[in-house]
């Protein structure tokens, strides 16, 4: 073991003589951790002030949570509810109309209310199986771009493994094995979809992880888990929520389209579902334009919210890539 | 020279000692190398051996590629040698186990090169400077009194305000003070600076430079300062060690080293070094050539393809590096002892 | 003269307003001579000696004042005449020489492109031509079918300097040349440029922030301060009798090697000022310690030896506040806001 320092120095102060020592107990209620979270927040925030794309992403999601914490008070009927008309005839493929701003489905079911609902359901999945999609990408890429190695190996070759599973297929066939609902489907999205984001958050990290601070920070005695999540993992977050926003888009993609093959859960209205709903009693035939367009649209434009935001905060956090 | 300093100076104990100290880094192979069971490699540094005594001041200097670099990091534990032993106050480098190197970093600390670089551009000021405190387990009591001591000593204690400032808002030199300071905080007896002003503009180094001498003089610290700019290592250090392709070529007080250089490549650096005046002397540098690929060092002494004195008994075998008098050693076959 | 900036004025526009970051600066650079450009980063070296070749980022802008090169106003030039005038008379060494190689070519088909294409040479006869140039700067010929990134950092530099030289430039601009060299290269870079300058009359503008590479290789200095010439003048005038706190402050700013006792070096404190609505009256004032209230005007410019002019209105006592400078406690005392 080491011996402690000389016993002369403890008694000889270290201070030179001249100045007395500053007051920084002042200073240190404005350090600590909520305080760098607020700020990162802060800096979020303050993006879509000076980019546009970041604020019509923002305002689109914006809309569509609204609509979905709201749901039970925006709708005017019950989704999945076949609807009789006063004269107990079935409502069956309506104009819109003020009952009815969209009209209804061939099975007389009310289409408004099916796509203020189907957001409740769009944003679940999707939020839920971005989030997974980048919390392993993210934790992957830091470890296997911090320690390399066999790690790195490992984890790269499991990676490739991932991608080379054709996307749509297996999450459909998930489905039919483990049975039709929304867990499954964002089971399937988080296990296929990590790679892209590991591999990007993986590369940051092999820079980060020559730079001087992270030897700095070796230096002050801190240890390897210390450095990853403390000092380099602040630093790859942004490109982590960058992922999150597009790959909400991706879920969101996924799940209308197993909805729409038919294999995904049908007791939940989805937009996929409606527009499964619509393909299969032929409403392109009928031009319901009222029933499937909607719904398509819908789609698109959470997924242009989605690469809106991205676009936007890319632009602010990585200025160096507009040239 | 303060108490602390004499103190120390009475005990007179050695701080560190390296030994033999070599470092080789593998290189990637061809196919070609493979094939014919080649293991291409470059040895960085080349048996090294040198004291470094409580409070003392070595500059070590080189060109690029000299390995001094990579010597820097074995004295400080961040890369294991391939041979040959660190030694810190007597205990091997190698032979730490967790707590023990946490004491060795309270100890022992590193001051970059490059200030835009060597802080965390996500954490304040305060918190850069509270990390080597939290990592070596000081008392949470003690931290404020340490990081106010650091602060005064790199003249940072009237911007207080820095505290809580990213690293991006900062000029250079005030940002190699607060490296220098979170050095500093944990009160090391050792620090290793790796060129630490040639990133900073003129007028600011000296400022560093004066805070480097005055931390020396007031804390007894013992320092490696590694350098290519002789003039700054005079101005810093008492002692210095001239290092060429990896191993050592002299060592001595840096007055004589400078004044009457031994050693025919320390003869050619000094030489080298402009000086702000303008009769200075033109004449040919003592040296021919450049510096040869690392790779491959000319077998016997590594200096002598261009060596204005080299003889084929300099080709044949490496010269060692040899006392020529007190507190003097060249590795120079053509050295006289003196 | 071969060239002869008068009062030149360059702004960059940013969103908080102009920055006038050259403001007024006045020198020539006299046929076969090396003058020295000498200030710290940032305070317009770089935008300056760019600006005669007319090469400014586009947020940047004349605002002022005229470039005589062999008689002609360069400000005045069309852009095809302008093009004609680069690299054939005036060439550029950026300060890293990555920047001024290709690295996905080899040197010698990058001078050779050049002779071939801007000098209207025939193939063969380019060839020759630049195992000349790798000659001149003391490359060895075989090395022309190597690549930048095989080459070492003092040997890329001299290359890039081959490079400036293809077209046997009139007027040689090296930014920063040495600056990220070691110091026995750096000796043989100075001394290509100093052999450059006997052998073929070349004239040299080296822009640098070490007053000793001045020493070492220029006849003539001029130090830049915040954008304006502070002091300009014969190397060894103004080496050896400094006239501007500034150029005093830098002298000893320097740790020496020939340095006989051990002085304490003396720091200038303070930073650069912001070039954003400067005051009028002398730039270096928050950080010189022999400012007085006159001071706040614009200083004039003071002839204080023959073709020695320091921008102060102390330039005459220079005796006196060089002595005064040599305590390192002067400048200490300088307290800054």
């Amino acid at each position: 073991m080491l011996r402690p320092s000389e016993p002369g120095l403890a008694d000889v102060p270290a201070q030179p003589a001249r100045a007395r020592l500053p007051d920084l107990s002042a200073g240190r209620k404005r350090a600590g951790f909520l305080r760098e979270i607020g700020r990162s927040l802060q800096t979020i925030a303050q993006v879509p002030r000076r980019n546009a794309y970041a604020a019509i992403g923002l305002l689109i999601y914006l809309l569509f949570v609204l609509t979905a914490l709201l749901a039970d008070q925006l709708i005017h009927y019950r989704p999945l509810e076949i609807l009789f008309s006063d004269t107990y005839q079935l409502k069956r493929s309506l104009p819109p109309s003020s009952d009815h701003w969209l009209g209804t489905t061939q099975g007389g079911r009310d289409i408004y209310s099916q796509l203020v609902m189907g957001t409740r359901s769009a944003l679940a999945v999707g939020l839920t199986a971005a989030m997974c999609v980048v919390a392993i990408g993210t934790l992957v890429g830091l470890v296997s771009g911090y320690f390399g190695g066999w790690v790195d190996n490992l984890l790269m070759r499991v990676s490739d493994i991932a991608l080379g599973i054709p996307f749509l297929p297996f999450v459909i066939v998930l489905a039919a094995f483990l049975g039709a609902s929304q867990t499954n489907i964002v089971l399937g999205i988080a296990l296929l979809l990590w790679p892209n984001s590991a591999r990007v958050i993986r590369s940051q990290v092999m820079t980060l992880r020559e730079r001087a601070f992270v030897e700095a920070a070796r230096v002050t005695g801190a240890g390897q888990w210390r450095i990853l999540f403390v000092h380099i993992a602040p630093n790859i977050l942004s490109l982590s929520f960058l992922y999150t926003s597009v790959a909400v888009g991706w879920a969101i993609l996924t799940e209308a389209a197993v909805s729409f093959l038919g294999f995904g859960p049908s007791n939940t209205v989805s937009w996929g579902y409606m527009l499964q709903d619509a393909y299969a009693s032929q409403a392109l035939g009928r031009e319901q334009y009222n029933w499937f367009l909607p719904p398509g649209l819908a789609i698109v434009l959470v997924v242009m919210g989605g690469f809106f935001i991205s676009r936007g905060y890319e632009e602010a956090l990585f200025p160096k890539l507009k040239g | 020279m303060t108490g602390v300093a004499v103190a120390q100076k009475a005990g007179d104990d050695v701080l560190l000692r390296v030994e033999n100290l070599s470092k080789s880094f593998m290189l990637s192979r061809s196919l070609g190398d493979v094939l014919r069971g080649r293991n291409p490699k470059v040895d960085a540094v080349s048996d090294i051996s040198f004291t470094l005594r409580r409070g003392e001041t070595i500059g070590i200097v080189g060109e690029s590629g000299c390995g001094k670099t990579t010597l820097g990091r074995m004295l400080l534990k961040l890369i294991e040698p391939s041979a040959g032993s660190v030694r810190f106050d007597g205990v091997d480098l190698s032979d730490l186990d967790r707590p023990a190197e946490l004491a060795f970093r309270r100890r022992a600390q590193l001051v970059f090169q490059n200030p835009f670089d060597a802080l965390n551009p996500h954490f304040t000021i305060r918190r850069s400077l509270y990390e080597p405190l939290f990592n070596t387990q000081v008392p949470v009591a003690d931290h404020d009194n340490l990081m106010g001591q650091a602060l005064v000593r790199v003249q940072l204690d009237h911007m207080l305000h820095l505290l809580d400032s990213y690293p991006h808002q900062l000029s250079g030199g005030q940002l190699q003070r607060v490296v220098l300071a979170r050095a500093l905080v944990v009160q090391p007896d050792f620090i290793v600076a790796d060129e630490p002003v040639s990133m900073l503009d003129v007028s600011v180094r000296a400022g560093i430079l004066n805070v480097l001498r005055e931390a020396r003089d007031t804390m007894g610290l013992a320092a490696v300062f590694i350098s290519h700019d002789l003039a700054l290592v005079r101005y810093v250090c008492e002692r210095t060690i001239t290092m060429y392709l990896g191993s050592v070529v002299e060592d001595g007080p840096t007055r004589d080293v400078i004044a009457r250089p031994l050693h025919p490549y320390t003869r050619a650096l000094v030489q080298a070094v402009p000086v702000p005046d303008v009769d200075q002397s033109h004449d040919p540098l003592p040296i021919i050539g450049a510096m040869p690929d690392v790779r491959n060092p000319p077998p016997g002494c590594r200096f002598s393809d261009r060596c204005p004195l080299a003889d084929n008994a300099c080709r044949a075998e490496r010269p060692p590096l040899r006392v020529v008098s007190p507190g003097r050693r060249v590795a120079c076959f053509k050295v006289p002892d003196q | 003269m071969l060239l002869s900036i008068k009062d030149l004025q360059i702004h960059y526009k940013t969103p908080m307003g102009p920055v006038k970051a050259v403001d007024g600066i006045s020198f020539d650079v006299p046929e076969g001579k090396v003058v020295g450009v000498v200030g710290e980063s940032g305070f317009g070296k770089t935008t300056a000696v760019r600006s005669i070749l007319r090469v400014m980022p586009t947020v940047a802008s004349f605002a002022g004042g005229e470039i005589i090169f062999d008689g002609k106003d360069i400000l005045k030039l069309s852009d095809r005449q302008m093009n004609d005038l680069r690299w054939r008379d005036i060439a550029y060494i950026p300060q890293s020489a990555m920047n001024a190689l290709d690295p996905v070519w080899r040197v010698g088909d990058q001078i050779v492109e050049v002779l071939t294409k801007r000098g209207g040479m025939p193939k063969a006869e380019a060839r020759t031509r630049s195992e000349q140039l790798f000659a001149m700067v003391g490359l060895e010929a075989n090395r022309l079918r190597d690549y930048p990134h095989q080459f070492s950092g003092g040997m890329r530099q001299r290359a890039s300097i081959a490079l400036a030289l293809a077209l046997n430039p009139r007027l040689v601009i090296a930014d920063e040349p040495v600056t990220a060299l070691d110091v026995i290269i750096q000796r043989q870079v100075l001394d290509t440029f100093a052999k450059l300058q006997r052998e073929f009359g070349l004239s040299v503008i080296l822009v640098t922030h070490d007053i000793s590479v001045v020493a070492y290789v220029c006849d003539h200095v001029v130090v830049m301060y915040a954008g304006k010439v502070v002091e300009k003048g014969p190397a060894r005038d103004v080496l050896t009798h400094p006239s501007h706190a500034y150029t005093i402050g830098l002298y000893n700013a320097f740790p020496e090697l020939s340095a006989d006792h051990d002085c304490e070096l003396s720091p200038i404190e303070g930073g650069p000022p912001l070039l954003l609505n400067t005051p009028p009256g002398c730039r270096f004032r928050p950080r010189c310690p022999f400012a007085l209230e006159i001071c706040k005007t614009d200083p004039p410019e003071v002839k204080v030896g023959p073709d020695h002019f320091a921008q102060c209105h102390r330039a005459h006592e220079g005796a006196s506040l060089r002595q005064l400078a040599a305590d390192p406690a002067v400048w200490r005392r300088v307290v800054t806001a």
